[in-house]
């Protein structure tokens, strides 16, 4: 992303959360290594590495490998975070993560770096945008897609503690923290960020500061919409969904394909569930090359598309 | 007799009744893949019966020693010879790919003790196996990692993967089987995917090779039980598919043939 322009103050690249926190998390438990496929730059992972060269494990480019690697590591009573870049880490490696992770019932933590867009530039290969969506069916595997660097560590913190398959996405993305006071992580359950009556907006990852900011800009309007957090696309939060639904009309935001990941969730439980009109922003199949900004708004992805979006589908219900 | 020579005999009788037992697992589910179970049974009973250090009351026992069956499909191989270490009673054998069994048709270490993978899908052991030899060399620790890939299932790029890291890291505790019967599903591996020269290739990639004839207990037990040195060891056990049943050694077609009720008897009778 050579190119990306500035980011706002205050805006945060989760990669470095992840980095400090590995290091803490290491510094706590002997047990904890990392996996990676030459991606200890890309990973942030120079200073951990220097600190635990023998708990840095570097297979070089091999996917696959790098993912049977993390299963034996579990089987040798470590605690494996396998890093890289989320396109190759999910893509490549996908076989290897249904059966000697997910089936095979290992703890491994999967941390797909850079997912969604963040490579914009460097086009369809390197996007991740179908990770949710290849991963979702394998129920063994706790899905989380942070907001912003606070729910990066709090996640990781977590993965730490649980005993199985997490697949976790880092965010290269500089995103704000969400203003919302005391917050508390606690996986398979979403964070209200906006109360709102007339419609609900499910957001994760970097879109949810601009599902905020698409809700204030609707308030000054008149239109009351809520907001959720959700965090963990799997086990999804069951409870929010049913109050989203009540309030007649959901749209979902991902920094994803609209196909099979928070969209695709949402969309099933309510159909089975609670049927209710959903609209779906994200991206809708391979996407051009252009920076992550050009990207983000060419798909709606901005406090205005979303807003507008909002809008029409208000007055669909 | 020495124990050596006891061992040898264990070894050898407990061979027999994998491939008596396996078959007719085979035979009563028409189900299986038997010219594999053949090929590797003398592995399998080498290793559990002469070389490797576990407690079937314990099985996930921090420093026992790990075999991953990389060739998942011969799980009349792999069953039977959990079985006769003592993982489990011989009565669940007969449940072998029923409906709801712990005995799939690829194994789940979830069903089972002393499975460390659930493999099926082809070049998954020897990372995974990789893998657990990186825990134990972090840790210093003394167990061993075997794992047993087809000949064939070499063709998987996965493998090389493994075998470059390994050779790279120098992971002495991790020794890989591959059995070398020559055929894969279809035809020969020479004519499928040419295989040879693959003691070079395994050097290559930073491995001490041997080869051996992987139905003979004894070289089996020598380069098995050899202690570790300084680098992966490959092991290359030249194998006859279908081992030990005249109509089926050397037959691809034995790759999941199942026998009928003459057939089943004929093996029988030889299997003796």
């Amino acid at each position: 992303m050579a190119h990306a322009a500035p980011s706002p103050a205050g805006y945060k690249d989760c990669r470095n959360i992840w980095a400090s926190t590995l290091e803490k998390l290491a510094e706590e438990d002997p047990r904890i290594v990392v996996v990676v496929n030459d991606s200890i730059g890309s990973s942030k992972l120079n200073a951990f590495a220097s600190r635990f060269p023998e708990r840095t494990v570097n297979v070089g480019i091999a996917e696959q490998l790098m993912v049977g690697v993390g299963a034996g590591l579990a089987n040798g009573g470590k605690i494996p975070f396998v890093s890289a870049a989320a396109c190759f880490l999910t893509g490549r490696a996908l076989e290897q993560i249904k059966a000697d992770v997910a089936y095979s019932g290992y703890n491994v933590k999967l941390v797909g770096q850079s997912p969604g867009i963040a490579y914009g530039e460097l086009g369809a290969t390197h996007h991740s945008i179908e990770d949710l969506a290849w991963l979702r069916p394998m129920q063994q595997i706790a899905i989380v897609v942070p907001a912003d660097s606070w729910e990066t560590e709090q996640a990781l913190r977590w993965a730490a503690t649980y005993d199985g398959p997490v697949f976790i996405r880092v965010s290269r993305m500089p995103v704000p923290d969400l203003d919302i006071p005391n917050r508390v992580f606690e996986p398979g359950k979403s964070e209200l960020v906006r109360e709102g009556s007339e419609a609900t907006i499910i957001a994760n990852g970097t879109t949810v500061h601009l599902a905020a900011a698409a809700a204030d800009l609707l308030a000054q309007e008149g239109l009351s919409v809520r907001v959720v957090n959700m965090a963990t696309v799997h086990p999804i939060d069951e409870t929010a969904l049913e109050a989203a639904a009540r309030t007649g009309l959901i749209l979902t935001v991902e920094e994803a394909s609209i196909r099979g990941g928070l969209g695709g969730a949402v969309a099933e439980w309510t159909a089975e569930n609670h049927p209710v009109r959903v609209e779906r922003i994200g991206f809708d199949g391979f996407r051009s090359t252009g920076s992550v900004d050009y990207l983000f708004e060419q798909a709606g992805l901005s406090a205005e598309g979303i807003a507008a979006r909002v809008r029409g589908a208000v007055g669909r219900k | 007799m020495t124990d050596r020579s006891n061992t040898v005999a264990t070894i050898r009788d407990n061979a027999l009744w994998m491939r008596r037992k396996a078959f007719t697992m085979v035979y009563n589910k028409q189900l299986g893949h038997p010219g594999g179970d053949f090929s590797s049974i003398d592995v399998l009973a080498t290793l559990f019966f002469g070389v490797m250090r576990f407690d079937p009351a314990n099985p996930r026992k921090a420093d026992r020693d790990r075999f991953v069956m990389s060739k998942g499909h011969a799980t009349g191989a792999l069953y039977t010879g959990l079985c006769k270490a003592g993982f489990y009673p011989e009565e669940l054998l007969e449940t072998y790919m029923g409906p709801g069994s712990r005995l799939n048709g690829h194994p789940n270490r979830q069903y089972l003790p002393g499975v460390e993978a659930n493999t099926g899908p082809l070049g998954h052991g020897l990372p995974i196996a990789t893998g657990i030899a990186i825990a134990g060399q972090i840790d210093g620790a003394s167990y061993r990692t075997f794992v047993l890939t087809g000949d064939g299932e070499l063709q998987e790029g996965s493998n090389w993967e493994a075998a470059m890291t390994a050779g790279h890291r120098h992971l002495s505790h991790l020794t890989v089987i591959v059995d070398r019967n020559r055929l894969q599903q279809g035809q020969g591996t020479e004519e499928t995917s040419r295989l040879d020269p693959l003691p070079e290739k395994w050097q290559a990639f930073g491995w001490d090779v041997f080869e051996v004839d992987g139905h003979n207990h004894e070289s089996l037990l020598d380069v098995l039980g050899a202690a570790p040195g300084d680098k992966p060891r490959c092991v290359i056990a030249n194998t006859v598919k279908g081992k030990g049943v005249s109509f089926m050694e050397n037959q691809a077609k034995w790759h999941h043939g199942v026998p009928d009720a003459e057939q089943f008897a004929q093996a029988m009778e030889e299997l003796v």
